[in-house]
């Protein structure tokens, strides 16, 4: 009974309890569409590389080794000599190892050289390999995989010829036109940084640099493509390699190694703990988001109380009313109440339908233009807490009119003359 | 048998004030209807919230259907005036948000002696409230989805006399109902109430400030002055 005179109490006030319910709405809907995307956007950062035990660069720190291996941001600023990748690849306790060669690009995009290593090693977000969405991994000395961004952006498809121009950036006026790529695969798209660049082989690489000094070309050597492939393609160096370990236990026995190894100055890192150490530092980004969202819902809240206090200076004389019935004080509190629960949860379920329908109608623009992927999931654990959360806060400051008119009820006056 | 309203020695006054109501002795008994007329700052509204059970701090005693009020609890006061008083205010009787019938069925929400009442002459609250409403001359298939707020003041105000009839209780409490209806709606309503009252066997207590009503009433008392 209660619930259906605070339900019709509701509906008579349309227009009002409308408005606090879309506002209320849109303020859930921001608040768990952040949390949202902030947990994606962790899952992806932490998914940017698994199964990898040991990142390995040239001497510098953790971090700056992680953001030029995995995310391709910045540049080393010295290599490891390809003996010493050698060394690490035969080490009795080395399962596999990817090398990574970086400093060239194509139209802003990263190209990597690496290795078949690359498509049978590789693992990103829950241990999951590459897989070619179209092609093969590349077979000939002159042949690129791209990443799924890259393909959808340069509209590129299996077979097209590109050319990798020298060093990183948009803007780069040397290019290795002598030599011309071929477009033998074209990835899934994964979430990660590898959707932006292309994979060729380390051989390949070291093909297009043939006849280049200090970085830039000597003149009159214009090595061609079968001149390329007579030479010794050995490379002289690599950027970074990933490695992968037989055992887990020689994991801080073999880092400690490298990282005080005599011949060469490396820097051996494990990447859940580089990864951790870059998030204390983005992460504050996405506390500050989830901290606007917050300050919404507080404006969407009191927004409600507003328009809930409003309304009870128009309701003294239905307090008045229920109270000549014999309606105790407690229970007008009661139904002032309700009426703010059933807003308040009215609230949060279209909130929740509201972010679901974004997401539905935003997922396909995002993932082009953005490259930001939203698995279609519902509620996180996470989520349902915050619902609660909204619902609790909502339903507390329902006992500001609440009392108010609890107030109203047992005041010594019914009848009043003017 | 027992008086409905029984009044002895009650005496009540605002705090630095001098008595604002003294009345050595009253008794309506069923049947009887009582006609209080008084001028502004007489003491009918104050006289009124001593009845209903919302103004505590008087001496002397009052007594509802036999129960005194200064030995009620809040919540029994509460009961009391569910189960056996029907109140009848000047204006804004009806909430907005209920149609006409749910408006009259309130009373049956809040005690089952009144329902019981109810269902007891009618088949169910509504058809009894149907069936007052009609009594009180009020189209009831016509009025029934038009919001209550949009009746006339003479519409509303007989809903809520139907509100305060239904279930039979002892005592009907009436505060200037008619004081915005014009003289022949008011003679109306006034007989139409009456005669209801009457086929109920609840007892009416009409305050006013219009002496023209004293005629409708078999007991009459004036507020203010002398008593």
């Amino acid at each position: 009974m209660l619930l259906s005179m605070a339900l019709k109490s509701l509906l008579s006030r349309k227009i009002s309890v409308l408005l606090t319910l879309f506002t209320f709405a849109l303020s859930t809907a921001l608040l768990l569409g952040v949390q949202q995307v902030r947990e994606q956007s962790k899952a992806a950062f932490f998914g940017s590389v698994s199964g990898t035990d040991l990142i390995v660069g040239a001497r510098s720190g953790p971090v700056q080794l992680l953001l030029y291996s995995v995310f391709h941001i910045g540049n080393a600023t010295s290599n490891i000599r390809w003996s010493s990748y050698e060394k690490l690849d035969q080490d009795t306790r080395t399962d596999w190892t990817i090398p990574l060669s970086l400093g060239d690009s194509h139209r802003g995009h990263r190209v990597i050289g690496t290795s078949q290593a690359m498509f049978d090693h590789f693992r990103y977000g829950d241990n999951q390999p590459l897989r070619l969405a179209r092609g093969t991994p590349f077979a000939d000395l002159f042949d690129v995989v791209i990443g799924a961004e890259v393909a959808a952006q340069l509209n590129y498809a299996l077979g097209d010829g590109l050319v990798i121009a020298h060093g990183s950036g948009n803007t780069s006026f040397m290019h290795h036109d002598n030599l011309p790529f071929k477009v033998s695969g074209i990835l899934a798209p994964t979430g990660t940084p590898l959707d932006r660049s292309l994979l060729v082989s380390l051989q390949g690489l070291e093909a297009i640099h043939l006849g280049w000094r200090a970085g830039v070309p000597l003149p009159g050597l214009k090595v061609s493509a079968e001149q390329a492939r007579n030479k010794d393609l050995t490379p002289r160096e690599v950027t970074a390699v990933l490695v992968g370990l037989k055992s887990k236990l020689h994991t801080f026995h073999l880092q400690r190694a490298l990282n005080q190894q005599r011949d060469e100055p490396l820097t051996a890192v494990l990447p859940g703990m580089a990864l951790q150490e870059l998030w204390q530092v983005v992460g504050i980004a996405e506390k500050s988001l989830l901290l606007v969202a917050a300050f919404a819902l507080l404006t969407g809240l009191v927004g409600m109380l507003a328009v809930l206090l409003a309304g009870m200076q128009q309701r003294q004389h239905e307090i008045a009313v229920l109270r000549a019935l014999g309606c105790p004080p407690w229970r007008i509190a009661a139904l002032l109440l309700a009426e703010s629960l059933l807003l308040s949860a009215a609230g949060v379920v279209l909130g929740v339908l509201l972010l679901q329908l974004l997401l539905l109608t935003l997922r396909a623009p995002l993932l082009d233009s953005f490259g930001i992927f939203l698995p279609p999931t519902f509620l996180s654990a996470t989520q349902w807490l915050q619902c609660a959360a909204i619902l609790l806060l909502g339903s507390l400051s329902g006992l500001l009119p609440a009392l108010k008119g609890w107030r109203q009820a047992r005041a010594n006056h019914l009848i009043r003359h003017h | 048998m027992k008086p409905v309203l029984n009044i002895e020695q009650l005496c009540f006054a605002w705090p630095g004030q001098p008595p604002l109501i003294d009345i050595p002795s009253l008794q309506l008994h069923t049947g009887e209807h009582l006609f209080i007329q008084g001028d502004s700052g007489s003491g009918k509204s104050t006289l009124l919230n001593l009845i209903i059970g919302m103004l505590p701090g008087f001496s002397g005693q009052v007594e509802i259907a036999g129960q005194a009020l200064h030995t009620l609890s809040r919540r029994q006061t509460d009961r009391l005036r569910a189960d056996q008083m029907g109140i009848l205010f000047q204006q804004f009787n009806l909430l907005p948000y209920l149609n006409l019938v749910e408006n009259v069925c309130l009373p049956c929400r809040f005690s089952s002696a009144r329902r019981a009442a109810a269902c007891q002459r009618s088949q169910s609250p509504q058809q009894e409230a149907i069936r007052l409403l009609e009594r009180l001359r009020l189209d009831v298939g016509k009025l029934q989805k038009r919001p209550v707020a949009e009746l006339s003041i003479g519409q509303q105000q007989r809903v809520a006399a139907a509100r305060a009839l239904i279930g039979s209780p002892a005592l009907i409490i009436a505060d200037e109902p008619t004081s915005a209806l014009d003289p022949g709606h008011r003679d109306l309503f006034i007989d139409l109430l009456l005669e209801e009252a009457e086929f109920c066997g609840s007892t009416l207590l009409m305050v006013s400030h219009d002496p023209a009503l004293t005629t409708h009433f078999n007991r009459q008392l004036k507020l203010g002055g002398h008593s």
